[in-house]
């Protein structure tokens, strides 16, 4: 039941990043090209998450504790450090060069397609790559 | 040229939806938040073999979702990808170096970390799309690709 559930939840999860349009890379990309073939959809997808997240979490997390674990799992750090607003836009960067963020590329290896496959390894090369800078020193390293 | 793509208010919000429905479960069910970002690094971990069955679960399911609902509605996604090989990999670099200090990518920080008003994610968030719709201008109108 533990391992179904979650293999469900990344069907969901999976079915709402291609519905929503996130798969794809050209709208994703439309997305910040304001001043040129601009598409707003993705603030909708947005809301459309944190409209169901927002009361959902809200609602869940007044338990006691989730179904199949002893505890909820949630980040202790509130630091605003360097690491979180320099890597966050280093992302942005990749995002917008690329068209593909990870929960996005995820779904997309299902297609099929060499690019996304291609994608997927830089990415998984570059979290290595950060993991071997990490252990060579600063700036100290945010969990997530 | 960039392909213009359709405005989809309502399937954008429908798929939202889904999207946001998969991270509260993942909450009530596993505690955990729906982050793209910590659950693949967490499979290139290893460590506790419950927690890695766990991940890897999670992300056969984001797999073959465009599988199955091929298979349940005859529909599949029709996606462009309007960027050459080089950026695909230069990207996917910077994306992976990126999330990695910054802890998160538009799922933990923006869907989960949003929705639980992080301090932490809201800065993430600002910061990745304000240099997402920097890095689209100048690629797009100053360089002019």
């Amino acid at each position: 039941m533990r391992l179904l559930s979650a293999l469900l939840i990344g069907l969901i999860f999976g079915a709402g990043i291609a519905v929503s349009g996130m798969i794809d890379p050209a709208k994703v990309l439309n997305f910040f090209d304001i001043a040129g073939t601009w598409d707003p959809s993705l603030a909708f997808v947005m809301a459309g998450a944190l409209a169901v997240a927002i009361p959902g979490y809200r609602l869940v997390l007044a338990a006691r504790a989730p179904r199949f674990a002893p505890g909820f799992q949630l980040p202790d750090t509130k630091r605003i450090d360097p690491a979180l607003i320099g890597g966050s836009a280093l992302f942005g960067v990749g995002w917008g060069i690329a068209g593909f963020c990870p929960g996005a590329a995820l779904p997309a290896l299902g297609l099929g397609l060499p690019d996304v496959v291609l994608f997927v390894a830089a990415l998984m090369a570059g979290l290595l790559a950060a993991r071997g800078l990490k252990r060579l020193g600063p700036p100290k390293p945010a969990r997530g | 040229m960039n392909p213009v793509t359709e405005f989809t208010p309502l399937a954008s919000i429908a798929g939202g939806a889904l999207i946001g429905l998969a991270a509260v479960l993942l909450m009530a069910l596993h505690g955990r938040i729906l982050g793209a970002t910590g659950i693949l690094s967490g499979l290139m971990r290893g460590g506790d073999a419950r927690d890695w069955q766990l991940r890897a679960a999670l992300v056969a399911g984001m797999v073959l979702a465009p599988v199955a609902i091929l298979a349940l509605t005859g529909w599949s996604p029709a996606i462009t990808i309007p960027v050459s090989r080089p950026a695909i990999v230069v990207g996917g670099l910077i994306v992976g170096v990126g999330v990695s200090y910054g802890g998160g990518c538009t799922s933990g920080h923006g869907v989960c970390g949003n929705a639980r008003f992080s301090r932490r994610s809201i800065v993430a968030t600002a910061s990745f799309m304000a240099t997402a719709f920097v890095t689209v201008f100048v690629i797009r109108h100053l360089i002019g690709a």
